[in-house]
Order: C-alpha cells, then sequence, then structure tokens
C-alpha cells in the first residue's frame, strides 16, 4: 500500500521535475540578461530604498544568540543559501542582493528594534527573518508603519494576514487538518490526547485540532495538557495518557520539552511503533537533539521532509551541505525560509519594481517552480498554498513520507468554523 | 474524571503515578544535594550551579561518545565512567572557581550572587563555543532504556530506578561524609564558627574549598543522571535554578534532613497536582504554595539553632 | 571624629548640582541633539531600565535589600499602561472582522466573548495612570511586609523574589486570553487619540521619560538625603542595633522596596509607550537580574550611576551584539565579575577615586575630603 503510494508520489514527481527543469534555467537566464540591461534605478526603486545600481539591499533578522538560536540557525543558513545562489545567477533586476544581518537575541523587543534599525536606517528592500509567533508579533507593526516587506518561514497559528508580510511556512489549518484526515483514514483515530507547550501555537493549532476531531472526524479528545516552556517532567502525563488510552497522542511540545518528553515517553514503556503518535513540532533539527532511537516511529505533519525524493531538494540538500557542512539536518522551516529570497525575487521581477507597495501587489499568484517542497503559490492573502505530507521518525534522524495531500492546500488563516 | 475507569486501572495509575513522584522526588533531591552543601554550608549562593550541572552531562556526552567509537564492548557500563568523570570534571572547577572568585566574597553573599551569575553567562557561552547551540542528546546503553513490567498494568522506566538508586547512594555518601567523617565535623564546625574554627587548627581555607569542591561535582553527577531523562543544551542549566533554590531554602538552608523533606513534599504535591490538572497551572500552585509557606515560615521546615 | 548631623547636609552638595546638571544636559540637549531618531528611541527605550535601576540603587545600595525581580514592577506597570493603550487600539471600527468587535485581538482568538472585569477600569486614563504606580507599589508593599515584617532578608528574600518572578511570567504567558500570553500585547498605537507611533510623538516621549527619569532621581535624592535615609543606611550595616534604638525596621523596608518598586514601574509604562509593546520577557528571572547590573555598573550606591550605567551596558549590549554575537554573553558574564570584584562601587567609584580628586585638586585644594560616616563600610556613599 504504501509502496504503491511513494510510487504514484515519484512520478507525479517526475512530472513535476520536467517543469522545474524547463523554469530553472529559464530564470537562471533571465536576470543574466537583465543584468546587461537592468532597468534604472530611478524606476526600480521610487520610495528610497537602499538600491543603488548593482546592489540591493536585504535584511535578515533571526537569533543568532538566546534560547531561539538553536532554532534560528537553520533558517538564516538557508537565506543565506538562497541568496547565494541568487547572487550566482545574476541577482535580482539586474542587481546584487547585499545582506544585513541582524541577531534578535532571542528577545521580541530586541526583534522590533532590530527590525526598525533594518527599515529605517539600512532601508532594506525586504527582510527574511523572524521564528517564534512573538518576534512576529513584535515587529509587525513597525513592518506595518514603515511600510517594510517582511518573509516568515515558521508554521505557525494563523489569525494574521498582512499587506507588509508574506508567510512561506503553513498556517495551523494547512498542517493539520490533512494529517488529521490521514491519521483517522489509515490509523484509525477516533480518540486523541493533546500535549503541548504553553503559549500561542499549540493552543490555537490545539483547538483547530479540537474542532475538525470532534466536529469532521466525530472523535474525541480525551485530555488536553499545556506544560510550561522549558519544562522537563513529563512522568505524570505520561500516566495520565495511559490512563487515558488515546488511539493517538497529538504533540506540540518545543524546544528541549521536546527532548525530556519523547525519553520519558519511550522509558514509561509507551512503544511508538504501536502508540500512534502524531507531532505537528519535531523537524529533523528537533530530533538532533532529541536522538533518532527516541523518537522512531513517531509521525510528524509537516509539508516538507529532507528525504523528499525529487530533483529540486535533491539539489538544494547537497547546496546546503555543501555551504553548511555534512552533518547539518534540514527540517520544515529552514526550506521555507529558503522559500523566502526566492519568491520576494519573482515578485520583484513580476512587478518591475523594489517598492514594497508594488511587491505586495503583484504577490498574489507568484509561482515557485524550483522550490525543494515542489511547486509553491502565493495567495491573495500572502500565504503559500502548499501541500501536507506526514512522514514517519526513523532511528536514524530522517523522516519516511508515508503521505502527500493529492493537491495544494489552500491557505486559510481565518478558519471559518475553526475559531 | 476517575469514574469510567476499573479499580485495577485506578490501581496500577495510582502505583505508577506513585513512582513518578518518587522520580521527580530523586531529580530534585539530586539537583538541591549540590546547592544544600553550599548554599546551606557555606552560604555563598551558586548562581552557576546550573551550569554545573550541564558540564556534569556534558562530559557524559562525551564519555559516551568516546566508548561508543573506541570501546563499544564497555559501552554497557560507560554511564558509570562517566558519572565518576562528571564528579571530578564539575568538582575540579568548582575548587578553581572557589579559589579565583568565591573565596574573596565570603563577607558578601549578595555579591556572590551576582558574580556567579556572571560566571554561568560564561560557562553557557562556552557551552555553545564548544558543542553548539543545539542540544545533545545522550545515547543510552540498552539496559537503561525501556521498563519493568511489574503487573500487567505497572510499567515502571529503568531509568528512574537508577536515577532513584543514584540518589540514595549520593545521599547516604553525603549524610556520611558530613556527620561521620573528619572533613564532616570541619565543614560543620567552619560553618558554625569561622573563627573559632581556624584558632583551634583547622584550615578553613582548605576546608571551604573543598566542600565547594564536592557541592559542585554532587552537581555534574546529578548532570550527568539527567541525560537519561532531560536534554542537554547550553541553557539547559538555567531551567532548574528556580525548583533547586526553592527546596533549599524551603527545606531550611544548613539542613540536610530539610532539604530531603522539602524535595519529596515539593515533588509530591507537584506530580499530584500534575496528575489532576493542567501542567502550567500544577507548577504555578506548586510554587506559589511555597512561596506562601516561606512567608509564614521564613526559616524554612527544620532548622538548625545555631548562634551566629 | 565628628559624624555628620541632617543639619549639615544640604539637599545636594554643589559637585551634584554639577552631576545633575550634566545629566540634564546630557540627556535633554545633547543626545536629542546629535542622534537621530532611530537612535533617540532607543536611548529613551534604555532611560527606561534607568528607573529600575534608580529603585535598585535606593533598595539594595543604601536598604541592603537585593531583589532579583524587579522585572516583576517594571512589568506591571508596562502592562497597566499596555492594557489601556490596547483597549483604545481596539475600537469597535479596528476590530470589526473579529467575531467579537471591540475586545483586544488576541481575547478574540482565544474565544473570549466579553472583556474580563479587570480590563474595563483600564479604558480610562486617570484610573491607567494611577494604576500604573499603584498596582505594581501595592503589590510589592504585600510581598515586602509578608517578608519584613517576619524579618526576612538577605538571600533568602532575593531568592523568594526570584520565585516570584517565575511565577508571574508562567501566569502571564498561560492566561493568554487575559494576557496576551508569550506574545505580549502589541500593536498598540494611539495615546487619548494622540498617535504614539510617529517621531514626533516619540519625541515628545522621550522628553516626558527624560524629565520623568529626573524627578524621580531628585526623589531619591530627598530619600538619600533625609533622615530615612540615613536610617536605611543604618538598617543595612547593623540591623539589630537600629532595631533595638526603637525604629520599625519592618516599615522601612517596606518603603525602600515599594519605592523600588513604583520607580521599576513607572519605567515600565514609559516602555510601554515608547516601543509600542510590552512583552512577558521582562517579567522572567533574567532580566530582572540583568537590571541588577545595571546598577552595579553604574555603582551601587550612586543615583547619577544608575543611569550612566544603564546606558553604558545597553550601548554595550547592541553595539557589540551587532559585531560579536558570540562574545557578548562572555562580556557580559565577565562584567558582572569584574564589578563585584574589582569595582564594586561601579563607575561612580572609578569617577570618584581617580576623576573627581584631579578636578577638585586642580579647582579648590583647599577643600575638604568628603565625610564618610564611620558605620559605612569603606568607599560608601560620599558622591
Amino acid at each position: 500500500m504504501a509502496v504503491g503510494n511513494d510510487r504514484g508520489l515519484e512520478s507525479a514527481l517526475r512530472r513535476r521535475l520536467l517543469m522545474g527543469l524547463a523554469a530553472v534555467p529559464a530564470a537562471a537566464a533571465m536576470p543574466r540578461l537583465a543584468r546587461a540591461a537592468g532597468p534604472p534605478t530611478s524606476a526600480v526603486n521610487t520610495t528610497g530604498l537602499a538600491v543603488t545600481d548593482t546592489e540591493v539591499t536585504v535584511g535578515i533578522l533571526h537569533s543568532v544568540t538566546g534560547t531561539m538560536a538553536i532554532s534560528e540557525t537553520g533558517a538564516q543558513q538557508a537565506e543565506k543559501l538562497a541568496i547565494e545562489e541568487i547572487n550566482a545567477a545574476g541577482g535580482v533586476l539586474g542587481r546584487r542582493i547585499k545582506v544585513i544581518q541582524e541577531d534578535g537575541a532571542s528577545d521580541w523587543p530586541t526583534f522590533a528594534e532590530k527590525a526598525k534599525k533594518l527599515l529605517v536606517n539600512d532601508k532594506c528592500a525586504a527582510v527574511m527573518g523572524c521564528w517564534t509567533s512573538a518576534s512576529r508579533k513584535a515587529v509587525l507593526p513597525v513592518f506595518e508603519q514603515y511600510n517594510g516587506m517582511l518573509y516568515y518561514p515558521t508554521f505557525y497559528e494563523g489569525l494574521e494576514e498582512s499587506k507588509n508580510v508574506i508567510y512561506t511556512g503553513q498556517e495551523a489549518t494547512q498542517q493539520i487538518l490533512a494529517g488529521l484526515d490521514w491519521v483517522h483514514k489509515e490509523k484509525g483515530g477516533t480518540s486523541f490526547f493533546f500535549i503541548g507547550s504553553d503559549y500561542i501555537w499549540p493552543r490555537t493549532s490545539n483547538k483547530i485540532a479540537r474542532k475538525h476531531v470532534e466536529n469532521v472526524l466525530k472523535g474525541k479528545v480525551v485530555g488536553e495538557e499545556y506544560f510550561p516552556l522549558g519544562h522537563t517532567q513529563f512522568n505524570s502525563v505520561i500516566n495520565k495518557i495511559k490512563l487515558t488510552k488515546p488511539n493517538v497522542i497529538f504533540a506540540d511540545v518545543v524546544g528541549g520539552s521536546n527532548v525530556a518528553f519523547y525519553k520519558q515517553l519511550k522509558a514509561s514503556g509507551i512503544d511508538l511503533s504501536k502508540q500512534v503518535l502524531m507531532t505537528i513540532s519535531v523537524t529533523e533539527d528537533e530530533i538532533d537533539g532529541i536522538g533518532g532511537e527516541n523518537i522512531a516511529g513517531a509521525y510528524a505533519c509537516m509539508k516538507y521532509f529532507q528525504s523528499l525524493k525529487n530533483p529540486n531538494n535533491e539539489k538544494f540538500v547537497a547546496a546546503f551541505k555543501k555551504m553548511w557542512g555534512e552533518k547539518t539536518v534540514i527540517g520544515d522551516v529552514t526550506q521555507a525560509a529558503y522559500l523566502g529570497p526566492y519568491l520576494w525575487k519573482l515578485t520583484a521581477e513580476k512587478a518591475g519594481s523594489f517598492d514594497v507597495d508594488k511587491i505586495a501587489a503583484a504577490s498574489a499568484g507568484i509561482e515557485f517552480k524550483g522550490a525543494p517542497e515542489g511547486y509553491v503559490r502565493i495567495d491573495p492573502n500572502h500565504h503559500l498554498w502548499s501541500k501536507t505530507r506526514v512522514g514517519r521518525a526513523l532511528a536514524s534522524g530522517q523522516f519516511e513520507v508515508v503521505y502527500e495531500s493529492p493537491e495544494l492546500i489552500k491557505p486559510d488563516p481565518f478558519p471559518k468554523g475553526y475559531q | 474524571m476517575l469514574g469510567d475507569y476499573s479499580l485495577g486501572d485506578l490501581g496500577a495509575i495510582f502505583a505508577m503515578q506513585g513512582f513518578a513522584g518518587l522520580i521527580l522526588f530523586s531529580v530534585y533531591v539530586l539537583m538541591a544535594l549540590g546547592l544544600a552543601i553550599i548554599f546551606g554550608q557555606m552560604g555563598v549562593i551558586n548562581m552557576a550551579h546550573g551550569e554545573f550541572m550541564i558540564l556534569g552531562a556534558y562530559v557524559t556526552y562525551l564519555c559516551t561518545g568516546f566508548f561508543q567509537s573506541h570501546l563499544p564492548a564497555l559501552f554497557a557500563v560507560s554511564f558509570f565512567v562517566a558519572m565518576a568523570l562528571a564528579f571530578a570534571a564539575a568538582g575540579l572547577l568548582g575548587m578553581l572557581v572557589e579559589w579565583a572568585l568565591i573565596r574573596h566574597l565570603y563577607k558578601r553573599p549578595l555579591d556572590t550572587l551576582l558574580a556567579t551569575w556572571g560566571l554561568s553567562l560564561i560557562l553557557q557561552q562556552a557551552y555553545r563555543s564548544v558543542f553548539g547551540a543545539r542540544e545533545v542528546g545522550v545515547e543510552l546503553p540498552s539496559w537503561l532504556i525501556g521498563s519493568v513490567q511489574v503487573t500487567e498494568a505497572i510499567e515502571i522506566p529503568i531509568n528512574g530506578m537508577v536515577v532513584m538508586a543514584v540518589t540514595m547512594l549520593i545521599t547516604l555518601a553525603v549524610a556520611l561524609l558530613l556527620f561521620a567523617s573528619r572533613w564532616g565535623k570541619q565543614v560543620r564546625a567552619v560553618m558554625q564558627n569561622r573563627v573559632m574554627a581556624g584558632a583551634v587548627g583547622i584550615d578553613t581555607d582548605r576546608v571551604d574549598r573543598t566542600t565547594f569542591g564536592i557541592g559542585c561535582g554532587i552537581a555534574g553527577i546529578a548532570g550527568s543522571a539527567f541525560t537519561m531523562i532531560g536534554s542537554t543544551g547550553p541553557t539547559s542549566g538555567q531551567l532548574y535554578i528556580v525548583d533547586t533554590f526553592l527546596i533549599v531554602v524551603f527545606g531550611g538552608a544548613a539542613s540536610l534532613l530539610g532539604t530531603l523533606a522539602s524535595a519529596f513534599s515539593i515533588s509530591q504535591t507537584q506530580s499530584t497536582l500534575e496528575f489532576f490538572l493542567s501542567g502550567s497551572t500544577a507548577k504555578v500552585l506548586t510554587l506559589l504554595g511555597v512561596v506562601a509557606i516561606l512567608m509564614l515560615r521564613p526559616q524554612g521546615l527544620f532548622t538548625l539553632k545555631v548562634r551566629r | 571624629m565628628k559624624l555628620p548631623t541632617i543639619n549639615d547636609n544640604p539637599f545636594m552638595k554643589p559637585v551634584e548640582w554639577v552631576s545633575l546638571a550634566l545629566l540634564c544636559g546630557l540627556l535633554l540637549v545633547v543626545l536629542p541633539l546629535t542622534l537621530d531618531a532611530f537612535r533617540l528611541n532607543l536611548v529613551g527605550k534604555y532611560l527606561t531600565y534607568a528607573f529600575v535601576a534608580l529603585g535598585l540603587v535606593i533598595c539594595w545600595g543604601y536598604a541592603g535589600i537585593l531583589s532579583l525581580g524587579q522585572g516583576v514592577f517594571f512589568g506591571l506597570g508596562g502592562y497597566c499602561m499596555a492594557m489601556y493603550l490596547k483597549l483604545e487600539a481596539s475600537s469597535v471600527e479596528a476590530t470589526r472582522i473579529q467575531s467579537t468587535p471591540g475586545i483586544p485581538d488576541f481575547m478574540d482568538w482565544n474565544q473570549i466573548t466579553a472583556l474580563p472585569w479587570f480590563w474595563t477600569p483600564f479604558r480610562s486614563l486617570p484610573f491607567t495612570l494611577l494604576a500604573v504606580v499603584a498596582v505594581p507599589t501595592l503589590f510589592s508593599v504585600v510581598v515586602g511586609a509578608a517578608m519584613f515584617k517576619r524579618r526576612v532578608g538577605g538571600t533568602y528574600f532575593a531568592i523568594i523574589t526570584q520565585a516570584i518572578a517565575a511565577i508571574l511570567s508562567i501566569l502571564i504567558i498561560g492566561q493568554q486570553g487575559y494576557t496576551g500570553g508569550i506574545n505580549g500585547i502589541t500593536d498598540l498605537r494611539t495615546l487619548h487619540g494622540l498617535d504614539i507611533r510617529t517621531d514626533g510623538a516619540k519625541l515628545v516621549l522621550y522628553f516626558v521619560n527624560g524629565a520623568l527619569l529626573i524627578a524621580c532621581i531628585l526623589v531619591a535624592q530627598w530619600v538619600k538625603r533625609s533622615k530615612l535615609g540615613r536610617i536605611l543606611v543604618a538598617m543595612r550595616d547593623k540591623e539589630d542595633r537600629v532595631r533595638f534604638s526603637g525604629y520599625a525596621v519592618a516599615s522601612f523596608k517596606i518603603f525602600a522596596f515599594g519605592l523600588a518598586a513604583a520607580f521599576a514601574a513607572i519605567g515600565g509604562a514609559m516602555f510601554a509607550l515608547q516601543v509600542g509593546f510590552m512583552s512577558p520577557s521582562f517579567v522572567g528571572i533574567v532580566p530582572s537580574i540583568e537590571m541588577v547590573i545595571y546598577a552595579a555598573v553604574g555603582g551601587r550606591l550612586s543615583l547619577f550611576g544608575a543611569v550612566y550605567g544603564t546606558l553604558l551596558v545597553n550601548w554595550a549590549k547592541t553595539t557589540f551584539s551587532e559585531s560579536f554575537p558570540e562574545l557578548w554573553l562572555f562580556g557580559l558574564g565577565a562584567l558582572f565579575i569584574a564589578v563585584v570584584l574589582a569595582f564594586p562601587d561601579g563607575l561612580a567609584g572609578v569617577w570618584r577615586q581617580h576623576v573627581e580628586p584631579r578636578l577638585t585638586r586642580r579647582k579648590a585644594p583647599t577643600q575638604s575630603p568628603p565625610s564618610v560616616p564611620a558605620a559605612l563600610p569603606q568607599g560608601a556613599p560620599a558622591e
């Protein structure tokens, strides 16, 4: 069954690959032509951004220090890789991208401060950055006030839509619903136990998941638990899980708590090859710390896995490892971060301008065929259409893709019936 | 919520829940023991205590890694070697810190707090530079993974039992050291009256240094043991620090028995509350309870009558 | 040796008037003229932390009470202000797309359909301004009374305040429907109809902030120079003697702690106004301890030092974290240790020992050396 599915998947991917291959040389060739006769600066920059005849400035804003540095490293590396590739292929509208990087230091006010610096002092044409919802919420008013453009890579809770932000990750319904449907159909998931870290993303995600389980799947939620960020003692909740005997454990625990949770789960005798566990918070990055042997058998619901088999991805993985080392792993957010610079480049070329208003207006409908995750498109609500995939964690720390939604899923940041 | 379950189920859950509380108790005791010695006996607030634990954890990480690649045959016992090394590494660093930093500050306890906080920042960044910002996982020997099936429904995690055993051994060792050895007598004498202790010929400087070293060494062992149940990252140490201090203060500084009693009551409260309420609420309620009791009884649960 | 009496102490010595004038000149003239709007706003943000450092000088430096939970009061003050601003930004028209218009957006996301009771009074600006100072101060008085009446002090007090900071941050993050959770209260727009996001408004807020800071310095100076300040110092050095002399030691401690909390709260409110949002990341343990270092670097006994220390540490943090992010923590850690081991009196101590003698030698060689009360430890307050 799974094998058949994979075959279908592969041939679908091969078809897309052909499309992608056709697109790549064209995209690579075009800017080189454009560089020879790049449009004059006065035409592409009417609002005083940092654009010269040869350069355009882009900001990168992630935490290099502090607790979030662990998570944000990959995103920042992917953005640099994408920018390097774009520069090697001739830049954007005939201009090389110059990067200014700032450290958000895992501190939300610092994010706001640095965002303001990037927009007001450095006049960045676009900023790739932020990871947590809190940091995005902190910089959002800054981007709206000073009319900047932010490419935000993380899967997040939704409930937001801004002219000044392109969300290259999934919003909650895109990430969760198809996965729940799959676990219901394939694994007979009817009773669910939710466990998450205590902040807005797990709570909102679980809220959406609960509505879906109760109203659509006609199942029930037998428990819903939240722990402070950084909590490391899960024995009590594991007992509770044993008592309530759910078909499916649905986990959105983040950060260091993850490690403790999966280690203790394993030690308590819950065998993930028998007990279905679906997580929306563990990517290849997190498994690095958890240890593959502790989480093998769990299912993760993402739009991208490093093990995806398609030429775009193979090229991306190879380039990433070449730039950042053989041992690095690539998670969902890292890939989404990689999309940011490319989407911005494509939009600027379509708009024929770096002006933020024109970029914002031209974003709807932008298609990127070279994405490692496959074809993506920007919706008028500035989120991406993307697929949902389910992967099974292997002891090696990689995921084996067991399901892929047949179609791209429409982003729906304000889902009706789920609020 | 309990009405729907059979008696057998309930019995099993209560047994496992009791055990979960005991594991938490062991974790708390391990965290607090080193601090109880340093804070309780010496009056020094060591804010870098968490970082000494993490040092132990990283030593364990390196050590098990070494065994895995060079001595796979002995991998099963690598954990004990790692613990000994963790004790030595953290202890030596502790003695160094005492010599360089702490001994200048015995008269200013609040200042040791700031200085050791600075030390903790430096250690965190050092770990980050050496081991990277990502958390590292320690691979456990196979005999440490999984659980023991006691009855059909009761399963006890093996690593939890190991943590408990380690805790008991260390506690016993500390109690013996403090109350039955020459060193323990000297430590207690210095604590009660430093000048007098010096006058009767006790080398108070040396006693201070070994005391601090042993306290830090125990923290190292704790960190080593925690790799079995938790994560190891540059900033993991900070997660423990508040809990640890509260346990020591709640128990009444300077009292080993108090530390045990407070770790026991806090862990049982928290694990019971966690079972009936949500995790976050349980944590807040436990901390609130501790603070409330401390306001009513600031000297903690147990106190020694000491003339100062 | 003749001990100085209260009458010998004018409100401020000449050298202190000069210091005050220098600080006013720097904050209100030099910085606004030399910095662009962005950097000035940044300085404004740093100066809000100076309120906390100032409170710590009184509470820690003079009264000897080290609180590791000042972030709690900074946060409470900030949250009170932010609640008012958020309500103003959540008018029915502005929140039309919500299922319940007219309440803050994060409440709507958390299925709260009516404004919680404790939010309602914050629709009024006068109430808010009162609450900004009153709520944190009352809280500090309750905490202080509970502890100081039972003679909890020193390290115990430090650890308990730390635990309170931990509890409050878990509470705020956990109750996200009512508090905005870990995101905090964001997207604040107007104060009583005036847009606080424009450069002009930020400039005005900067001056308000500066003026408030100087007012707080004057209040602290008054406390320091009054009999009250003498008792605080005496209490720090020999608590029992003060108690046996018939003073209610606990009340004085509660006062010092409450004053520090009130200062911190004003800082928090100004922070919310200038930065445009409030986040629970200030309430935790780490920022609370970091704020202690501002006071320590400036000199724990120097009111002006608190301001300079705050500016210096934050300036260093911004500069170093921009150019050498990896080195910043090493630097900060070393700073903590250096301030404790080598410069216990911080910047103010360096100034007094090395700069001031030269100035006075050149200007007025006949001036008598500053008189240090005998009971004080060496190098204690003689600004």
